[in-house]
């Protein structure tokens, strides 16, 4: 028997406090696909894809209309492109350029998978892969790329991190015409979860089945209009109510990923619980953390505020679905989130808090606009500490940074839709050369060491 | 299908009226309804029995031009209201 309060609840929900399903994102495996000529695989890749992805969009926009949740994006994610194993850049980028075809085909908004794991050590081709990179992603619209350089069992590959730094910088260069938007679709990892559903860093992992359907939830603006409410109380009850609120939105999320995998005939894999904001006004993380009682975002009390606020979207999702997994936390965008891009214009957020916070986000420090004259070596430095961070906690972290070619601290970046605008930030401009250029590896930590 | 259809909008005459006018035309059944009008808003919550021969699309395109009159219809399934409130 439905009540009306919680009838009126879910309305107010979907239609004020814009509750949505961030991301149907299916997972396609392109083993069978490979061969040692490229322009066999990049034509086996995309019709592999048009013939599994096809209904994708359809399916997803039928149970949006069905049960009025919207769905914001439909994606693809792909086995490691690295896995191809080519000698020749120019033979990557043809695969680059049959999947971003195949997404522009089926009417997708984004396919991942455009990645490489070197978190031990970087084979030939793997090099070769990277330095695709940066001409891939200016060449096509859709592709995005993740590189994982760092786990916690395999430690820090130095190298591969030095060589991030460049391959950031000529990819701003590449796309010097539209801010750099290029670094905006592609992030350096440390732990990379393999059923990710967020962009950039989607991938279908070598684990992974044939094909799979993997959902991702947002709905900061639901934990808000929450907490709101809750002004005085004591913070044990703020906890209890983002687990409740995080609740309903993972069954949302889960009814939605089941219909999915049903009508699309693959497999469910994971429900990602992440709250991601959106530039629109209260669809902000940072707003959360204000509600909570941080007068602006970056104010000391915001890595505790963030830390109870991911734990608690943490175990109020468990409780509502079984198959919780990707990253499931809270994601702290700063082009993305309009709370984060004001509290960074009004001085409250630096880089150096933004970086305590993501050792308890669901990720790193991500879609920070950084000046275009950065060195390579100080993004790579940037990477390394993120990496640590990761590594040592035994959780997933990233770094997606835009230095922007041309422009300096206190302008703005403007890369439009989803993925907002973000004022310049300043970096410590201390030299990190001689640390980066040490290369090597960095090994894994002591309690890593369970076997 | 079962759905839920909600109903919001300032309170007027014939809201009732032009709402199951439509659902009549569908061949909608109304299993339950109810109403409370709320400090001048009027709050309507039915749920109704979609034959599958109705194609949704046009319901909703239906629904949606009562708008123009300050209504907001909208038609769930009742799936999701279950999945987010009951355990």
């Amino acid at each position: 028997m439905l009540v009306n309060t919680d009838v009126l609840e879910t309305i107010r929900m979907l239609e004020k406090e814009k509750l949505d399903v961030r991301t149907i994102t299916m997972g396609i495996s392109l083993l069978d696909c490979l061969s040692d000529n490229a322009d066999a695989t990049a034509s086996r890749i995309y019709n592999k894809i048009c013939n599994t992805a096809n209904a994708l969009v359809a399916t997803g926009e039928d149970i949006e209309r069905e049960f009025g949740v919207p769905i914001i994006n439909k994606r693809v994610a792909v086995t490691p492109v690295s896995l191809a194993a080519f000698n020749k850049t120019q033979e990557y980028i043809k695969i680059a350029e049959s999947l971003d075809k195949a997404a522009n085909e089926i009417g997708i908004n984004f396919i991942g998978g455009y990645s490489a794991l070197v978190q031990k050590g970087i084979s030939a081709t793997d090099k070769v892969f990277i330095d695709s990179i940066p001409e891939a992603l200016a060449l096509t619209g859709k592709v995005c790329s993740s590189v994982n350089v760092a786990t916690t069992k395999a430690g820090i590959n130095f190298d591969a991190v030095g060589l991030m730094g460049t391959t950031i910088k000529s990819l701003a260069y590449e796309t010097r015409h539209a801010d750099s938007i290029g670094c905006a679709k592609f992030v350096v990892f440390a732990n990379a979860v393999s059923d990710n559903p967020f962009m950039a860093g989607a991938f279908h992992g070598i684990e992974e089945g044939e094909t799979v359907i993997n959902v991702g939830v947002s709905g900061p603006g639901a934990v808000l209009a929450a907490i709101s409410k809750l002004q005085g109380e004591p913070i044990d009850v703020v906890c209890e109510t983002i687990k409740k609120t995080a609740f309903k939105i993972t069954r949302a999320g889960q009814l939605v990923g089941n219909e999915a995998s049903r009508r699309l005939g693959v497999p469910f894999g994971i429900l990602d619980l992440s709250l991601a904001p959106t530039p629109e006004i209260s669809d902000s993380v940072a707003d959360i953390l204000e509600a909570i009682g941080v007068g602006k975002t970056g104010a000391h009390g915001t890595t505790a505020a963030l830390a109870l606020l991911t734990d608690a979207v943490k175990k109020g999702g468990i409780m509502a679905s079984s198959n919780v997994g990707g990253m499931s936390g809270a994601f702290i965008p700063v082009s993305e989130d309009a709370g984060m891009i004001s509290a960074v214009k009004a001085g409250a957020l630096t880089i150096d808090k933004l970086e305590a916070m993501t050792s308890v986000c669901s990720v790193g420090i991500d879609m920070i606009a950084v000046p275009g004259d950065t060195p390579a070596e100080t993004l790579s430095a940037l990477i390394a500490d993120e990496m640590a961070i990761g590594v040592v906690n035994s959780k997933t972290t990233a770094v997606r940074a835009i230095p922007v070619y041309g422009k300096k601290v206190g302008e703005m970046a403007v890369f439009g839709g989803l993925l907002g605008e973000a004022p310049i930030m300043p970096l410590n401009s201390n030299s990190s050369v001689d640390f980066i250029r040490r290369g090597g590896r960095i090994p894994a930590p002591l309690h890593s060491f369970r076997n | 299908m079962k759905a839920v259809l909600t109903v919001l909008g300032k309170d007027t005459t014939g809201i009732i009226y032009k709402v199951t006018k439509i659902l009549y035309e569908f061949d909608i059944n109304i299993e339950d309804i109810s109403q409370t009008i709320v400090q001048g808003y009027f709050t309507m919550i039915m749920l109704v029995a979609i034959p599958e021969s109705v194609q949704l699309p046009e319901l909703t395109k239906r629904l949606d031009e009562l708008k123009k009159e300050n209504l907001s219809v909208q038609v769930q399934r009742t799936d999701i209201f279950d999945a987010m409130h009951k355990i």
